[in-house]
């Protein structure tokens, strides 16, 4: 069901999906998962609870390994090199592929220290350069302007949506070139979720989105490209205007109009 | 109203209302009592050795109690508890070395490397180890580790504050690991995957991400085991003597204030006496020493706090 256009060059693909199976234990989450995630795009993963889409993301930097019980077959490649070889190192991966959490996750830190965490990680240590990638995150978040006057206050004092926009902040301090979101504007307001939403139109100049929501509008307003889980399988992958306009699946039709989910 | 039970009705009926509301009163008067209970013993401790060591002090001045010479049965008898301090501080420093690395190490492994089953079964057996009683590890310190310590330090006494300081520290160890676990296991799972998230190694994140959330927690146990270090007794009574020269030589013997009142409660001092009093003074010295370090616990504690 992945809708190939023949004049897509190979080094715009960002992640190739190769028959991808997932089980905790016994159960399996997803079931032959294939598709490409391309440079660039903001890609959106919807469908009913359960049905796999926030393991699919959590694979695609291996946080779901997490999970003790975690059992996977089949392949993914991002940048032509396959994620699950012995010879990848998880740590790179990650830093190349940020994450932003459901819940607003920051370090129990000054908003600053929690900026510079990850560059300081990566042998940053110059607190010009730690103070100038602070900056520069924060304007990218779109948090410079609410932040710039305590950015040695704890975290903690920010609302929830400030506190989301700065784990972005703090995934762009370390420049990735894939950002990962898991449901990340579910536990906000309306009006901070439109801020991430703005935020998300801006950062694809840039990066490349795989962003799992619930909120099927949300979907239609932000990303180029849906892909329809259900039952941990992909059951439509195509441009989102033509899964919310004419989705070839009766089950995908059901799901956008409300019919279940 | 047609056969179904009415459970509005059912609730009015039962008087459950008002004796649930009696009851609650009567269950937090008790709880009060027992709370007050710790309250007023401890004001009763504090109220006695104030008094006693009053009188005490009426007979020998500050400046003698904070002198060299400790000599309280001698035919001019002096009552200076340096020696005494000293012994303490090198008993507990000697223990805080060995546990709070030990400790540390310990509780890092079983909160963020150690699997589940094994952490499982590690936990409850050093928990065991904290249920040993005092006195066999005294006697463990004086028969097992002085003649060990010998074979290599030959200037070594046979009753010493380096083995009693050493034991004391392994006894500690269970205390800070337990606790220091406890406050690592509490920090949120959601800020190891922040952190993991951004291509941290599992070391980076406990050193970076979860110590310092769980600083005040552990802070708190390694404050706790200086406690128990200085008013641990029984190890010391045996394992380090009761010599009352002033030094800071750790091969030798040192007694602490603990063991100092071992020693008169003993029945040496008879009642009345200027020595009998000194046990006072030196128990609101080690009462005051105690709090200071809580004091100290709290402050650190909520200086360092990354709250979660």
């Amino acid at each position: 069901m992945t809708s190939k256009a023949n004049d897509e060059r190979k080094s715009d693909i960002v992640y190739d999906v190769d028959n991808l199976n997932l089980w905790y234990g016994n159960d399996q989450a997803l079931r032959d998962v294939t598709l490409d995630i391309k440079r660039n795009e903001v890609t959106a993963i919807i469908g009913p609870s359960g049905c796999g889409k926030s393991t699919f993301i959590k694979t695609l930097n291996r946080m779901v390994e997490l999970i003790p019980i975690v059992r996977t077959s089949g392949e993914i490649y991002y940048h032509g090199n396959n994620i699950f070889e012995k010879t990848t190192r998880v740590e790179d991966l990650r830093t190349k592929v940020g994450m932003v959490f459901q819940k607003p996750n920051p370090f129990p830190k000054s908003v600053f220290e929690n900026v510079v965490y990850g560059p300081r990680i990566h042998g940053i240590k110059s607190r010009k350069v730690l103070e100038e990638i602070a900056e520069i995150s924060l304007k990218r978040a779109a948090l410079w302007d609410e932040v710039k006057d305590r950015l040695h206050d704890n975290a903690y004092g920010l609302s929830g949506g400030q506190q989301q926009r700065l784990c972005i902040a703090r995934v762009l301090a370390v420049e990735p070139e894939v950002v990962l979101m898991d449901e990340p504007t579910s536990a906000l307001d309306p009006i901070s979720t439109l801020k991430i939403e703005d935020l998300i139109h801006e950062l694809k100049q840039t990066y490349t989105i795989i962003i799992v929501t619930h909120n099927m509008q949300q979907a239609g307003r932000i990303s180029e490209k849906t892909a329809f889980f259900l039952n941990g399988e992909v059951i439509e992958y195509d441009r989102t205007e033509m899964i919310f306009s004419t989705p070839k699946d009766k089950r995908t039709e059901d799901y956008i109009t409300g019919r279940f989910g | 109203m047609d056969g179904r039970i009415n459970i509005r009705e059912l609730i009015m009926k039962s008087a459950g209302g008002a004796l649930h509301r009696r009851a609650d009163r009567i269950v937090s008067v008790f709880l009060l009592l027992a709370a007050s209970i710790s309250i007023i013993t401890s004001i009763g401790i504090v109220l006695t050795l104030v008094t006693d060591a009053a009188h005490f002090f009426s007979e020998v001045s500050l400046r003698d109690f904070f002198g060299k010479n400790l000599a309280p049965l001698g035919s001019n008898p002096s009552f200076g508890v340096l020696p005494l301090i000293v012994g303490t501080l090198a008993s507990s420093l000697l223990a805080m070395i060995v546990a709070v690395p030990v400790g540390l190490t310990a509780a890092i492994y079983m909160s963020e490397f150690a699997p589940a089953g094994l952490r499982n079964t590690l936990k409850p057996m050093m928990e065991v180890l904290a249920g040993i009683p005092t006195i066999v590890y005294g006697f463990f310190a004086y028969s097992f580790v002085t003649p060990m310590l010998m074979k290599m330090l030959p200037g070594l006494e046979a009753k010493n504050v380096l083995s009693a300081g050493l034991v004391m520290g392994v006894m500690i160890i269970p205390m800070v690991a337990s606790l220091s676990e406890d406050a690592m296991n509490a920090v949120p799972t959601a800020l190891r995957e922040g952190a993991l998230a951004l291509g941290s190694t599992k070391l980076e994140v406990t050193l970076k991400v979860v110590v310092p959330a769980a600083i005040s927690g552990i802070i708190a146990s390694f404050i706790l085991g200086i406690s128990r270090a200085v008013g641990e007794t029984m190890i010391v009574v045996i394992a380090s003597g009761s010599s009352k020269k002033l030094t800071f030589d750790i091969m030798q013997s040192m007694q602490t204030m603990t063991s100092y009142i071992v020693e008169f409660t003993g029945g040496d001092a008879g009642s009345g006496t200027t020595g009998y009093y000194s046990l006072y003074a030196v128990g609101l010295l080690l009462f005051i020493f105690t709090l200071i370090m809580n004091l100290i616990a709290q402050y650190i504690s909520k200086k360092y706090r990354e709250a979660y």
